[in-house]
């Protein structure tokens, strides 16, 4: 591939894909928590969806955190651990595979349902289905990888996209280089992997940062919110209790005053 | 002991003439967006029925509520949150809209603009969730009104459990009662229990339950959590929606829209006192026939002083524990014991009430086909079979409902001798445990039901729980003056502001 590509790919896209991920999100978050949501269609349409989504979310889980982890993971800390890079490619391949079959299946299960079903489709935006096509794409294009992969079990490929992914990591402008050679499915898979980053604050994905795992650590069940978030000891200068003194909106100054005579 | 205050509700389902105009207004106000078309935040059930959405009382294919575990701790039906949040990617117990029912409109502009036609035009129902046109309507908000139906399919009512039904069913022995239904505001909300976001709370000043639009991601969970299923996924946004006991009304001592136009008079606003700390017990009480009695428990008595010093401590402001004395849903369920919580075996303490319903009684009795006790009917030989009505409001147990309906016979009886023959006859109150002036004060609070008698509602103290002082200058309906955002850091650079040093502002 044209080195310039090459480059703009893989040397520059992973950062503006970054970018727009992160600072996208935080600007939706802070601007418009309304739109922040999952929008599932499970209850306009059961069919299908029971099946197809759990299939495509606990294999994509498995995709999410394999990917994260395996090439995240510095070599050093690999080969410290005496993990023999031919075993690792091995078990990505397997554990990759079937999450990947699983996610493959629920994502196709998901898209026919959304094409087809004229409730779903109607109530679907560009967005919608434009996710699900992408998702639909790639995962056909990392199932599709593992025929590539199995022509060099050794783990070699692997290594250049682990030192691809640091080198991005650290900054390293050498880290492009490695990918020149690599053959084209993965290339592809990779950018569109990114353009999936890119579009996240844009789409339903945002629900993705809003795992609620943090259900888990609430105490107790019920919630209860109170319009005065704190009821406080002592009275406020400046709010005045029912059937108490008269209070003082004496502003600043005086303000100054009671609390450099030592009250509060 | 910890105090706080609920505003609750009564509906007297004696005088329920089932018009529904507390659905419509209620639905023009709050539920008439995109979305929600299907959501009745408050509706009119004909009962017996399987009501709206479809067969809602069955919890074990909603699992809505919470069940009691061997160990007497009590978890959502649902499951604890380690299987809730397995459930997430797809909720196996979440009604479908088809269990509501399909939205649809008419072609109403047909009619005005078809052009000349050989045959009348007619206005075909089109589905407003695809635009189709829908060619047969099977379903809807009220399907069932006044007992439509098949008797066969209206019989799967739970409420019929332990009763034998297929008489019911013959025309001469039929029964029907109407139910209105909105959120019950519960005290131990389980669709609460089951937000994996944590948007949705309980207010801890009225005691009102609303989800945070803003912090809903749409897990719905809640839907398939609460038991009454009285949570509506508003599949155009993508967040849950619920009644709000219309808490803008409730804070300036309006009632609710549904009781303001109310036309039989049958809704009651009060406050009622309650022990925050005795919900987990009586929510936790091992048979479900007790959970009437625990619930009642949790009330606290404002006449007591005691009570009232605890209810200051806690910050119950003054016109609220002055509220609390005239209140009539305290009335109705702790003095007369006249009012029940609808389905209190979910364990969920509903705080909308219901008095049974009695007028189908007397008439029979007086053409001599019931057997008479001492002038009043008895109730054992009412057309509404006990053990429905106990199914429905008590969990089963029969004596609290003999016991309201008796007082309420007595009433009448009572009444009717002193209006017709002139007579105070004080054995009747007596003989259901009721004093005479008691009685005169649930004619005048039943029967009469003045618009003061039926509200009770003090105004929310906002000056006193916001700090008014810090909310100087701000935006009354929030157009995000201050900040660009949710925060206050801004990506786009903060107006410029005034360094602020120490004992320059106000401690708050």
């Amino acid at each position: 591939m044209n080195e310039f590509l090459n480059q703009l790919a893989f040397g520059w896209y992973p950062y503006f894909a970054v970018t727009v991920l992160v600072v996208g999100s935080i600007l939706r978050f802070d601007k418009d928590q309304y739109s922040w949501r999952s929008q599932s269609s499970q209850f306009l349409r059961r069919k299908q969806l029971s099946l197809g989504s759990n299939l495509f979310h606990m294999g994509v889980i498995v995709l999410f955190v394999g990917h994260l982890v395996g090439l995240l993971t510095p070599i050093n800390v690999v080969d410290g651990l005496g993990i023999g890079h031919g075993f690792k490619q091995l078990a990505a391949l397997v554990v990759g595979g079937i999450a990947g079959i699983a996610a493959l299946v629920g994502a196709t299960l998901l898209l026919h349902r959304r094409l087809t079903d004229p409730r779903i489709r109607q109530s679907s935006s560009f967005g919608d289905i434009a996710v699900l096509v992408l998702i639909w794409v790639q995962l056909v294009m990392g199932v599709g990888t593992t025929y590539w992969t199995m022509q060099h079990l050794d783990g070699t490929e692997m290594v250049r996209f682990m030192g691809w992914a640091s080198g991005i990591v650290r900054f390293d402008p050498g880290a492009p280089a490695l990918l020149a050679d690599v053959a084209i499915i993965y290339k592809l898979h990779i950018v569109l992997g990114l353009t999936l980053f890119v579009i996240t604050p844009f789409t339903r994905l945002v629900h993705i940062w809003s795992a609620p795992i943090w259900f888990l650590l609430r105490p107790g069940y019920q919630i209860v919110r109170s319009l005065s978030p704190v009821k406080r000891p002592h009275y406020s200068l400046t709010k005045g209790p029912a059937g108490a003194p008269a209070p003082s909106f004496g502003g600043s100054a005086v303000t100054r005053a009671h609390s450099e005579s030592g009250g509060t | 002991m910890k105090i706080r205050a609920q505003i609750a509700m009564v509906l007297n389902l004696d005088k329920c003439i089932g018009c529904h105009t507390c659905s419509i207004t209620c639905k023009n106000v709050w539920t008439n967006r995109e979305g929600v078309e299907y959501a009745w935040f408050n509706n009119v059930e004909t009962k017996p029925g399987i009501g709206y959405p479809k067969d809602w009382e069955n919890q074990d294919r909603w699992r809505g509520g919470w069940v009691r575990k061997r160990n007497g701790k009590i978890v959502p039906r649902q499951g604890s949150k380690w299987r809730m949040l397995s459930k997430i990617f797809a909720n196996p117990h979440l009604p479908e809209i088809d269990d509501f029912y399909e939205p649809y409109t008419f072609e109403y502009e047909w009619l005005q603009n078809a052009p000349e036609l050989q045959a009348q035009p007619a206005a075909k129902p089109r589905s407003l969730l695809t635009g189709e046109v829908m060619n047969k309507i099977e379903w809807s908000g009220n399907w069932e009104d006044m007992l439509g139906g098949e008797f066969e399919k209206r019989s799967r009512d739970r409420n019929f459990e332990g009763i034998e039904k297929e008489i019911y069913g013959q025309f001469e022995k039929t029964f029907m009662m109407y139910l209105p239904r909105l959120c019950e505001h519960c005290l131990n909300p389980s669709c609460l229990a089951s937000c994996p976001s944590g948007a949705i709370y309980k207010r801890a000043e009225d005691g009102i339950v609303l989800i945070d639009q803003e912090k809903c991601r749409g897990w719905r969970m809640c839907v398939s959590g609460c038991p009454y299923k009285k949570i509506y996924y508003n599949w155009s946004t993508g967040k849950s929606e619920k009644c709000i006991f219309c808490y803008p009304r409730i804070e300036t001592g309006q009632p609710t829209v549904c009781s303001e136009t109310c036309v039989g008079r049958i809704r009651y606003l009060g406050v009622v006192l309650y022990d925050a700390d005795r919900i987990q017990a009586a929510a936790s009480v091992e048979n479900p026939k007790d959970l009437y009695e625990a619930q009642l428990g949790v009330f606290m008595n404002p006449h007591d002083p005691k009570v009232i010093e605890q209810a200051r401590i806690d910050g119950i402001p003054e016109p609220w524990l002055e509220a609390a004395v005239r209140s009539p849903i305290y009335k109705m369920a702790m003095e007369w014991r006249v009012a029940f919580p609808l389905h209190p075996e979910y364990r969920t303490l509903p705080m909308v009430w219901y008095v049974p319903p009695l007028s189908p009684i007397q008439s029979a009795a007086e053409a001599g086909k019931m057997s008479v006790n001492n002038g009043m009917p008895d109730v054992a030989s009412l057309r509404i079979p006990m053990r429905y009505l106990a199914n429905m409001l008590t969990a089963g147990d029969e004596a609290p409902i003999v016991r309201a309906l008796e007082r309420m016979l007595a009433m009448r009886a009572y009444m009717r001798q002193r209006s017709v023959h002139g007579r105070i006859d004080r054995s009747i109150p007596e003989r259901v445990g009721l004093t005479a002036e008691t009685v005169d004060e649930m004619y005048r609070v039943m029967a009469l039901a003045a618009y003061e008698d039926r509200y009770v509602i003090p105004t929310a103290h906002r000056e006193l729980e916001e700090d008014a002082y810090v909310l100087r200058g701000s935006a009354g309906f929030g157009f995000r003056e201050g900040t660009n955002g949710a925060t206050n850091a801004n990506l786009f650079g903060n107006p410029k502001k005034t360094p602020r040093k120490p004992f320059m502002d106000a401690p708050t």
